[in-house]
């Protein structure tokens, strides 16, 4: 087992990348996502790493370049952030319907106007649709530890699909944390090497992404759609064997205190280890509340999420990104239809909080947790709330 | 009337809807839409096979005797030939029914 050392959790990452053997890396630097594109270009420039890295002029062409290197056989990584995930748009559903694996990490950040550098999540929810798989950490460690297992998960031949590990922009890429990396050799034990179901090879010629006429687009999307909800099986085992290998336990869903609990708060990323001081307090004070965290956001774990909730009166489901004109936000609406007619459902609130870099303190989590066990004796008047605005 | 129902079902189609038989594009009639087709004047023709090179459809092939006939099971219409011909050989003319 490596040592346990404080680093950045950047490049933390860039490292993890290294021990998984990445074979090319096409990157565009963004912030807050320099520190893993920077380090890996360093790795390999230093001979650390026999990896192809490939300068790219934007993240479109990143995107493109990573398409083509799975095609041909590669084990391949990047990462990439907000306005910069956005330029890959175009390209992101392209890998996944057409089942190449690769691993990337957003370090989440907010979608301008106006500009802003700093932390939420509304980079991924504008990507929601990817029909990649996705995964949220919540500190430097589990960062780490999602790399590794998204490698091992997306080239299985069983899901053969690109995988989002996302990380806070800021609140964890740029904190330095102690972590444990494994060693090289426990690394490959975990990860064996890339064999693609199929790839580019000239003496046995595919066309790869072909137009699909009426007559078979749906028939793609839908044999897309099973891939990613079979997919669960080997997220789920691949875990299991990581707790075998390296000791540390993950699963589509973290409850913290939440058995029993009447009001279950529910969060994704680096905000719930605030939201875990909140609960305690909380329970110090002898209210009954407790927490859910979302790990894997896609296939959403709707079985797992009900079963963690089974027994709570009310949901305040905290969101991260405010899509202006929809109900509520993404998680909220996500909860609402896994419970809609189900007997004894939880009453479900949906908040937004900790927009562009605002930080979400234990007193809002506390507030939050208020009004949503307010709200389960009068209804409000909206479907969702905005935390901590000024008015005036 | 016509329909788009299914060709292939989601089981059986190919794992990320490639395309696994090499050059199965002959397969996939592109004439059926055509409005106009190109018609040669053999008289002004000095088959430099310009037309050849750039039909986006490679409709067209050499004959014995020299010259390139366009295939109108793969012929679109888009004139593209006529547009490059160099001596004005070739002529677009509208489809009739
Ligand atoms: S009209 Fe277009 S498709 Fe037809 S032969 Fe000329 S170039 Fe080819
Ligand atoms: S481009 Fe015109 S001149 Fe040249 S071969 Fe074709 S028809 Fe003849």
């Amino acid at each position: 087992m490596g040592k346990r050392i404080g680093v950045e959790v950047s490049i933390a990452i860039a490292d993890a990348v290294k021990l998984a053997r990445a074979e090319v890396i096409p990157a565009y630097p963004i912030t807050p996502q320099t520190h893993i594109v920077e380090h890996l270009a360093e790795i390999v420039a230093n001979g650390e790493l026999d990896a192809e890295y490939i300068p790219v002029e934007s993240e479109h062409a990143a995107m493109s370049a990573c398409c083509g290197a799975v095609a041909a056989g590669a084990r391949v990584f990047t990462s990439s952030s907000s306005q910069g995930l956005s330029l890959m748009s175009e390209i992101l559903y392209i890998p996944s319907t057409m089942r190449l694996p690769m691993v990337m990490v957003v370090a989440n950040r907010a979608m301008s106007a106006p500009i802003s550098i700093w932390n939420d999540h509304q980079d991924i929810m504008v990507q929601r649709d990817i029909g990649w798989i996705q995964t949220f950490a919540e500190n430097g460690q589990e960062a780490v530890d999602l790399v590794l297992h998204a490698f091992r998960v997306a080239e299985d031949r069983r899901v053969s699909l690109p995988m989002i590990v996302n990380i806070d922009g800021f609140t964890l890429s740029h904190v330095i944390e102690p972590i444990e990396l494994p060693t090289q050799e426990e690394v490959d034990a975990y990860i064996p090497p890339f064999k693609p179901k199929r790839k580019l090879d000239p003496r046995k010629p595919v066309t790869m992404g072909p137009v699909g006429i009426p007559e078979v687009y749906t028939e793609a999307k839908v044999a897309h759609d099973h891939a990613i909800k079979n997919s669960r099986k080997v997220i789920l085992k691949a875990w299991k064997e990581f707790a075998d290998h390296f000791g540390r336990e993950y699963h589509p869903v973290e409850s913290y205190k939440a058995e029993g609990a009447d009001t279950i708060l529910v969060t994704m990323g680096s905000i719930s280890e605030t939201a875990m001081t909140a609960i305690d307090k909380m329970r110090d004070e002898g209210r009954n509340v407790g927490l859910v965290r979302i790990r894997l956001w896609r296939p959403f774990p709707a079985q797992e999420f009900r079963a963690a909730t089974k027994h709570a009166k009310v949901l305040a489901v905290v969101d991260r990104c405010l899509p202006p004109g929809a109900v509520c936000g993404p998680v909220g609406a996500e909860l609402r239809s896994i419970f809609y007619k189900i007997p004894g459902a939880p009453k479900i609130f949906s908040f937004v909080a900790g927009l562009g870099g605002r930080d979400v303190t234990v007193e809002r989590f506390e507030e939050i947790i208020d009004k949503a066990e307010q709200y389960s004796k009068r209804r409000p008047k909206e479907l969702y709330e905005v935390i901590g605005v000024r008015e005036k | 009337m016509a329909t788009n129902d299914a060709i292939i079902g989601w089981k059986t189609i190919t794992f990320g809807c490639d395309v696994v038989e090499p050059g199965n594009s002959a397969n996939f009639r592109t004439g059926d839409w055509r409005s106009q087709r190109p018609v040669l004047d053999k008289e002004k023709c000095i088959k430099c096979g310009m037309c050849w090179i750039f039909c986006p459809d490679m409709c067209y092939s050499q004959t014995e005797d020299g010259y390139f006939e366009a295939d109108m099971e793969y012929c679109k219409g888009c004139g593209i030939c006529a547009h490059q011909c160099p001596k004005d050989a070739i002529t677009m003319v509208p489809e009739e029914g």
